[in-house]
């Protein structure tokens, strides 16, 4: 018996392929965003909002990633956004090879930002980078604020975290400093926006950040 | 169904590896995982044994798991603890401010062949 040593992780050609798109996304001076969340916390929601607000300074594209339905993408196309479908056939996640068909399936020249809408799930979205330059996750006031203590992974990696459905606030016993101190101890760097996606409130913040980001993403480009 | 992503991410690493080597039967691949993943080790093993059949150099491919032990770090007292027994706060001190050290690890340590093929 012979035995051949690999000692490799198992993520290393993901994660060739993930720095691959952000160099591409980098050297066009665009970006792209990963939005991770539970289930129904509302990703599509959100997207469609802030499509709205970015109307006519910003060309926004979605991938809409799903184990398998299209409504999410008829959606986001109803709402002026430039979207595609992904299938992730019964995978749990996106990784950085579907992302690549996705783009290469939507085309990006006539997009600034383009935001994954990941499927979902807080677990394994986390443990697979997609190429993506930021990492977004929406937490949900229905979904309560122990969230970020029981699957800290998914905060860990986001540079931004929406608090979504505050109109809802009153309903539920969510304590939203309790959520931001948690959030913070998974990453002590993380943005937090408090918004409702439903009734449009509190999203210049969010707005402002994408705005400066992209800013700098084509600075870098035209240095 | 996160197992099954991971199988078919081995699946192309075992191959991969085979044509490299020019092996034509891998006998077994032996995978590490940190006590800490999220991967659950008989999932994966049976997504393994469903999917080793679509290549022929893994047809009977025997997979093998070994767990690398989690270990987290109080950056409070520099201490040095065990991750599934403690969780984030420190036994030593009560300090929260703790990080992972190792044990979330997910990798393909080796593959055995036959030395006749
Ligand atoms: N009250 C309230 N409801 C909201 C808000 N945002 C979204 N919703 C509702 O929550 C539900 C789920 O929203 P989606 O945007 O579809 O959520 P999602 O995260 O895209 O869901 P999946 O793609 O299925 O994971 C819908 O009924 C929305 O109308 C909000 O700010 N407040
Ligand atoms: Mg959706
Ligand atoms: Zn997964
Ligand atoms: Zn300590």
């Amino acid at each position: 018996m012979t035995i051949l040593e690999l000692k490799q992780g198992i993520f290393k050609e993901n994660e060739v392929t993930a720095d691959g798109i952000r160099e591409e996304f980098k050297a066009k001076g665009k970006l792209m965003i990963n939005v991770m969340s539970s289930p129904g916390s509302g990703k599509t929601t959100t997207l469609v909002r802030t499509i709205e607000h970015l109307k006519g300074i910003v060309r926004v594209g979605v991938m809409e990633c799903d184990i398998d339905a299209s409504v999410d993408a008829e959606t986001i196309e109803a709402n002026g956004g430039k979207a595609i479908q992904l299938h992730t056939g019964g995978m749990c996640h996106m990784d950085a090879a579907m992302t690549k068909q996705g783009l290469d399936a939507m085309g990006i020249e006539d997009v600034d930002i383009c935001f994954i809408e990941n499927v979902g799930n807080l677990v394994c979205p986390a443990e697979f980078d997609t190429g993506a330059a930021i990492n977004v996750t929406i937490l949900s006031v229905p979904e309560g604020d122990d969230k970020p203590a029981k699957y800290p992974l998914v905060y860990e990696v986001s540079e931004v975290v929406l608090i979504n459905k505050m109109d809802a606030i009153e309903i539920f016993d969510f304590d939203v400093e309790l959520a931001k101190k948690r959030i913070l101890a998974c990453n002590p760097n993380a943005k937090i926006f408090c918004i409702s996606s439903k009734k449009d409130e509190g999203f210049e913040p969010w707005i402002e950040f994408l705005k400066s980001r992209l800013k700098e993403a084509e600075a870098i480009q035209h240095e | 169904m996160h197992e099954l992503g991971v199988t078919f991410y081995i699946l192309k690493d075992v191959k991969k590896v085979a044509e490299e080597n020019d092996v034509k039967k891998v006998n077994y691949v032996t995978v590490e995982i940190g006590e800490v993943s999220t991967v659950i080790h008989d999932q994966l093993i049976d997504c393994w044994n469903w999917a080793r059949k679509k290549e022929e150099v893994t047809k009977e491919t025997e997979m093998r798991i070994e767990t690398l032990e989690a270990v987290t770090y109080c950056e409070d007292c520099k201490g040095e603890y065990r991750t599934v027994e403690y969780g984030k706060t420190c036994p030593y001190c009560g300090s929260e401010h703790t990080y992972l050290l190792r044990g979330n690890e997910f990798n393909i340590k080796e593959i055995g062949v036959d030395d006749d093929t």
